[in-house]
């Protein structure tokens, strides 16, 4: 437990140090993304990589939040702090009814049941034109203000997004380590299993799942309230595989992984500059490449490759 | 009016629903064979669509010849997929299979967007596009061509599965893969098989479609939901009721297109694929079946 809290405090300080460090100001505008990404990460991992159960439509909780909110603050001029948490009530109450249906699917079933919800967000963010500007999207958002700061520029955006994506994550971090992280590793062992022992299986796994979709309500909220503008192609069905992808690269079940694999896919594009539309292409091979090759992600599969390579001398003979 | 407006609606949408139905059997038969849901199952579509094009186009060769070629090269990808990534998997859990097939799937769009480019292509259609009229209602050549190579394609399948003893090795492996294999099935050649077919059918909806809707790199994401939605109202079954599923799926969202709004139209497939799963998730026709632990 200390290990993990020195770990955790190590990570912050590195986090809270970095903007010495990149005084440009565009590094601070992915390292932005970073955070926001790491956020959504972290919420598809407690229910993929903790609960086992899939969702190919997590982008649309995410523009879910970032469309309530924007839509709150432009068309009814609400304070962006009284629209964010009920954006988020709004998205995790929607989640929960949502949820009993759709997590009594199992593995494909509830692939596709998820991506077919994500899509009908998807075009909702489309159609209501008159509420969210349609294809154009929606411009406008205000800022974020405390007091006189206003959070209108990176690095303030900065410390803002990771002060609050290092609190999503410590609370992640405390939940995988609860009786409730517990139960939701039996659940995804065994679902009967976990039921006799007296595991609420079906309600833990809609609550859950309801967590997860207020978690990326949140970011949806922040990423709103940060670039001002939203249109509907950052919330598409391709978004929603993008942090897939940052979820299995990064190891499931790994809140550190999440970070991992949202921060390299974050910043892969900016180092494939050249290579435009081809990035596509990458992330469908990493996706094939890491659940062949490497099924625990990076997290795990770094150490592991790391034994293999520096001592294999005790175990001659064993491939 | 309003009649030959719905006649109108209904005839266009059964020949999407044809499609739709294609796609679906190939979902099914893959799923049957394997336990497997194929998220790449789309992408042979428009390699289907595409590489008759690049035929026609580049090899310069006749509609007859270029449709054979087409579906052996979808057909080639469809078992180079099977041997490189659905194989060598070392822990085929249901996530791990979903998660290679849709990497699958995204490298092979993105392989497509390489070498077709990001531009719309129109084929030919097969036999001109001099509209027919039938009551009220107008369709094209197409349309026919669509709805006869579908019930062709159909009446061979049930041959196949039935008639033979390969189609019957791979119902039998759809029944119990376990028993299948102790009675000297080779259930891995099944497994192949069911690639083989699938991607050949998938390539052969991509191909009678193309010349009515246009194709490009990316046709494969929405074409491939639609038909899983058309297998899960049939209730994954490679048979009739996947068929009723497609035409049933291609007529409501015609007419729905039609009669309230065609923003909504991909809307309609996504809402009826839910209430299915949620409240039939053994398809409109099948009987419930228990779950085994």
């Amino acid at each position: 437990m200390k290990k993990d809290f020195l770990l955790f405090v190590a990570f912050s300080l590195l986090v809270m140090a970095a903007p010495q460090y990149f005084r440009g100001g565009y590094m601070m505008n992915v390292l932005v993304f970073v955070g926001i990404n790491t956020m959504l990460a972290i919420a598809l991992n407690l229910l993929l990589g903790y609960a086992g159960q899939i969702s190919l439509g997590h982008a649309g909780f995410f523009g879910l939040g970032a469309y309530l909110s924007g839509i709150m603050t432009t068309t009814f001029s609400l304070n962006p702090w009284v629209a964010m948490p009920v954006a988020a009530f709004v998205v995790g109450c929607l989640a929960g009814l949502i949820g009993f249906p759709v997590l009594k699917l199992k593995g494909h079933y509830l692939a596709m049941a998820t991506l077919g919800l994500g899509i009908i967000f998807f075009i909702i963010f489309n159609e209501t034109y008159e509420w969210t500007g349609g294809p154009s999207g929606l411009s406008g958002i205000p800022n974020l203000q405390l007091g006189s700061i206003v959070f209108d520029s990176d690095v303030k955006n900065y410390y803002l997004i990771w002060g609050v994506t290092l609190a999503v994550m410590l609370f992640a971090l405390n939940l995988a380590n609860s009786r409730v992280g517990r139960a939701l590793r039996a659940v995804h062992d065994s679902e009967v299993a976990a039921q006799v022992l007296g595991v609420n299986a079906r309600l833990l796994k809609v609550q859950i799942f309801a967590l997860s979709a207020i978690i990326c309500s949140l970011a949806g909220s922040l990423y709103a309230h940060t670039m001002t503008f939203i249109s509907p192609t950052s919330f598409g069905f391709n978004f929603s595989i993008e942090l897939l992808t940052m979820v299995v690269i990064g190891g499931l079940g790994s809140i550190y992984g999440s970070f991992l694999g949202a921060a390299l896919l974050t910043l892969l594009p900016e180092f494939l500059r050249g290579a435009n539309d081809y990035d596509i292409i990458i992330y469908g091979g990493l996706l094939m490449v890491m659940v062949m090759y490497m099924p625990g992600g990076l997290v795990r599969g770094i150490p592991a490759l790391y034994r293999k390579i520096i001592k294999p001398k005790g175990e001659a003979g064993h491939a | 009016m309003q009649f030959d407006q719905i006649l109108q609606y209904t005839l266009s949408g059964l020949s999407t629903g044809a499609i739709y139905a294609l796609i679906g059997i190939g979902f099914s038969i893959i799923y049957n064979a394997t336990g497997i849901i194929n998220f790449a199952q789309g992408e042979f579509v428009m390699l289907g669509g595409l590489f008759t094009l690049s035929c026609l186009e580049f090899l310069k060769l006749p509609l007859w010849a270029a449709i054979p070629c087409a579906i052996t090269a979808s057909t080639v990808v469809g078992i180079l997929f099977e041997r490189l990534a659905i194989r060598p998997l070392r822990q085929p859990t249901p996530i791990n299979l979903v998660i290679i097939t849709i990497g699958g799937s995204i490298l092979i769009r993105g392989l497509a967007m390489l070498v077709w480019g990001k531009d719309t292509h129109s084929v030919t259609p097969f036999s001109g596009d001099t509209p027919i009229a039938i009551g009220g209602a107008t369709i094209l050549p197409q349309h026919l061509w669509i709805l006869a190579i579908t019930l062709i394609i159909i009446i061979i399948n049930k041959l196949y599965f039935y008639h033979t003893i390969s189609g019957k090795a791979m119902r039998a492996c759809s029944y119990n893969r376990r028993a299948a294999g102790l009675v000297g099935i080779d259930v891995r050649r099944m497994v192949l098989f069911s690639f083989i077919i699938s991607s050949a059918m998938g390539a052969v909806a991509g191909i009678i479609i193309a010349p009515l809707t246009m194709t490009a790199y990316d046709v494969g994401v929405m074409l491939g939901l639609k038909g899983f939605c058309a297998a899960i109202i049939g209730g994954m079954s490679s048979g009739l009721s996947t068929v009723i599923g497609g035409l049933i799926l291609g007529v409501l969202e015609s007419l729905g297109a039609g009669l309230i709004s065609s923003g909504y139209k991909d809307a309609i497939a996504f809402i009826i694929l839910l209430l299915i799963l949620f409240i039939r998730p053994q398809g409109l026709f099948g009987k419930s079946d228990s779950e085994r632990v």
